[in-house]
């Protein structure tokens, strides 16, 4: 029998390949999701005693989606594309004259008296059929929350010279410096504060 | 001068590869631990719409997930072809949805209880009646943060 010199030696030439293979699989497999979506609050019950709150109509711009997807705004139908530039009229509109509390310094809509005092008393109300499709009610909110955004865009940028949307996204990432986040926090609320949103969801009809 | 004999010629010193499988397993591995497998396999149809004013949903361990939609073709002859509810593994109707979510509260740590978002994971099909019976559910049990999960895209694709 012959005498071998040592331990052969295995070759390991393909291993790499075997664990390629694997690497590739669970790299085709891996999603890295981040789930995104639109944030919202639902109003908190209400005690049934307590009265609501008084509040104009000239304040309250609402929006109403029958069950085929059309939208009823202000008591005309409207176009879908059509709802953010109507709804940012609203809330830009600043209709209080100059010098009562409600003056809005910052606003450069039509400053028509029979449309909104001021962005911080603008209220959006939102109101759905049943069997209205959710993608349609999708859309609606997008775009109302995009005529915030578009609105917030502009303050922040005159103020900061940033916009608001990536001070926000900047604000809740969570490897963002904590010193820069105070910061941010402080530009974010001022900006909030200017055009807060204002999106009620009224209980949906049945008919 | 032995030590520093001329190698004989035409013999290409191999490079060595035996490190090379240790470098690709530890891409392997870091791979293998990044996957998350889902936790719950989907039993409804699940196409969300798409919509262009997103926010990421960031910390994951502060969602709870509620699925809606159509069920799926397997399930479509048990449950019918109206959308549903998924909660975890199992169908369930709108007025286990407030349990579920006190449920799942629960189980979280004490310090992130109160600071929970409920993500409404719903197909783009599905109507309104049920997400409204799920918001009432939701107030019921004071989960007021929700986040309409949807793709990045431009909303006006959901109207067609």
């Amino acid at each position: 029998m012959a005498r071998r010199a040592g331990a052969p030696e295995v070759s390991a030439g393909s291993m790499a390949d075997i664990a390629f293979l694997l690497l590739i699989f669970f790299l085709v497999t891996t999603t890295i999701e981040t789930d995104a979506g639109l944030d919202r609050m639902l109003p908190p019950m209400e005690p049934p005693t307590e009265a609501p709150p008084i509040i104009k109509q000239k304040n309250i711009f609402t929006v109403n989606i029958n069950r085929n997807g059309q939208l009823l705004v202000e008591d005309e139908i409207l176009s879908i594309d059509k709802l953010r530039e109507k709804a940012m009229a609203f809330l830009d509109n600043g209709g209080a004259p100059s010098g009562s509390p409600d003056y809005c310094s910052y606003c450069k809509g039509k400053r028509n008296a029979e449309s909104s005092d001021n962005p911080t008393k603008a209220i959006i109300s939102l109101k759905n059929d049943r069997e209205t499709k959710y993608s349609t009610y999708i859309t609606v909110q997008n775009e109302l929350v995009g005529a915030y955004n578009d609105l917030r865009n502009r303050e922040a940028k005159r103020k900061y010279g940033k916009d608001y949307v990536a001070m926000e996204a900047e604000y809740l990432n969570p490897e963002t410096d904590d010193s820069v986040k105070e910061e941010l926090k402080e530009k974010v609320q001022t900006i909030q504060g200017l055009f807060p949103q204002k999106l009620s969801e009224a209980e949906t009809s049945s008919e | 001068m032995s030590k520093f004999a001329k190698k004989k010629d035409g013999e290409v010193p191999a490079v060595s590869t035996a490190s090379l499988p240790d470098i690709v397993f530890m891409l392997l591995f870091f791979f293998m631990t990044v996957t998350v497998m889902k936790d719950s396999s989907l039993k409804v149809e699940n196409v969300l719409p798409n919509a262009s004013e997103v926010k990421k949903l960031e910390k994951k361990d502060r969602v709870i997930y509620i699925y809606v939609g159509k069920p799926t073709r397997e399930y479509e002859k048990t449950f019918g072809t109206e959308p549903k509810i998924q909660l975890n593994d199992k169908f369930a109707s709108p007025s286990e949805v407030g349990d579920y979510i006190l449920m799942e509260r629960a189980k979280k740590p004490q310090e992130i209880q109160n600071v929970l978002t409920t993500a409404l994971k719903v197909d783009k099909n599905a109507s309104m009646g049920l997400i409204s019976d799920i918001k009432q559910e939701l107030r019921k049990v004071n989960a007021l943060k929700v986040n309409y999960t949807t793709y990045e895209g431009d909303a006006f694709n959901n109207l067609q």
